[in-house]
């Protein structure tokens, strides 16, 4: 598959999940069950891109020791609780990992 | 009732806190595209014919670790099946629209502005109140190609060193910043996260992602009834 036909196919099924709601359901079609399983989506979704990035190397093995990535994630993840800022978490990530790499 | 204009403005308005982080999300998707090979003109192309930052992420992700096509594009269903969620709330307040403008609006229909306009739909009841969402989905339109063609031009000159690629995780931990403050959102999050690391050279095709979405949807299913029945 071509890098176009990629993009195109994930931008349709992009809009297909925005349209298809829109379009077809009324909203008493949705019930208090489907509505509080769907409000975990985000959390069963984005740690398995999370997790991953941060304990499987380049290589692709799973890597504990030197791994600069899990101290700073740890701490980026305790500034979000405290500060509930997306932005504050994003960038006390950063820069304790670059203090990690560069500075320790 | 408002003119249209003004209640258009008011989505701009209200959306724009919400932008803020917006700018180095966009600026990463456009560095990362570049450094994992994508054209110019393909990243660009991303930004316009998807326009979703976090379909976006899991696209260059995937794609970098070497995914099959058709494991890249049903993550991407995955990870957007929330706008399912969103587009069935709003309907009831788009349902006497005609067609075309359903069609428009679902091309806006992104989680800041689902975000915001959520609240207004529920307390308006003008027949235009939907400008709020096109104002608040046209705002992050705007910002989200402009950091994009930003991300694209600074490419090159940002060195790899910096390990922009980390902040692709911290980005999505930091979408789950509230869900940390809840037991069941925390279980879900490490029986999602220890499946997918466990997966990740096991699962074929890379689909560990959806196998680690499902069992951690199983999860929250099943502690959700306990806990409710007790």
């Amino acid at each position: 598959m071509s890098n176009w036909t990629l993009i195109i196919y994930c931008g349709l099924i992009t809009y297909l999940t925005r349209f298809t709601m829109i379009a077809l359901i009324k909203k008493e079609m949705f019930n208090d069950r489907i509505r509080e399983i769907l409000s975990f989506v985000p959390s069963a979704i984005f740690p398995a891109i999370i997790f991953p990035a941060i304990f499987i190397n380049e290589t692709g093995l799973f890597q504990i020791e030197e791994n600069p990535k899990i101290l700073a994630a740890i701490i980026a993840m305790v500034i979000g609780i405290l500060s509930r800022s997306i932005i504050a978490t994003i960038f006390s990530g950063l820069a304790s990992y670059w203090f990690l790499i560069f500075v320790v | 009732m408002n003119s249209n204009f003004k209640i258009f403005l008011k989505g701009i308005v209200d959306v724009s806190p919400l932008m803020i982080p917006v700018v180095p999300f966009g600026l990463i998707f456009g560095v990362l595209a570049i450094d994992i090979g994508f054209t110019p003109l393909e990243t660009m192309g991303m930004s316009l014919i998807v326009f979703g930052g976090a379909s976006q992420i899991v696209l260059l992700q995937l794609f970098s670790g070497g995914a099959s096509s058709l494991v890249i594009i049903s993550s991407v269903g995955a990870v957007n099946s929330r706008h399912l969620l969103y587009g069935a709330v709003v309907s009831e307040h788009l349902s006497d629209l005609k067609l075309i403008w359903k069609i428009i609006i679902s091309y806006f229909l992104i989680d800041q502005a689902f975000a915001i306009s959520n609240e207004y739909l529920k307390k308006n009841k003008d027949r235009n109140r939907y400008f709020h969402l096109v104002g608040g989905g046209a705002t992050c339109w705007v910002i989200w190609q402009s950091t994009t063609l930003l991300g694209i031009v600074l490419g090159a000159s940002i060195p790899e060193k910096l390990g922009l690629s980390f902040a692709v995780p911290l980005t999505f931990l930091a979408l789950l910043v509230n869900d940390f403050r809840k037991f069941i959102n925390v279980i879900v999050i490490i029986i999602s996260g220890t499946v997918a690391t466990l997966g990740y050279n096991y699962v074929p095709f890379k689909a560990y992602v959806i196998v680690a979405a499902l069992a951690g949807l199983l999860t929250a299913m099943i502690l959700t009834k306990t806990i409710k029945t007790k």
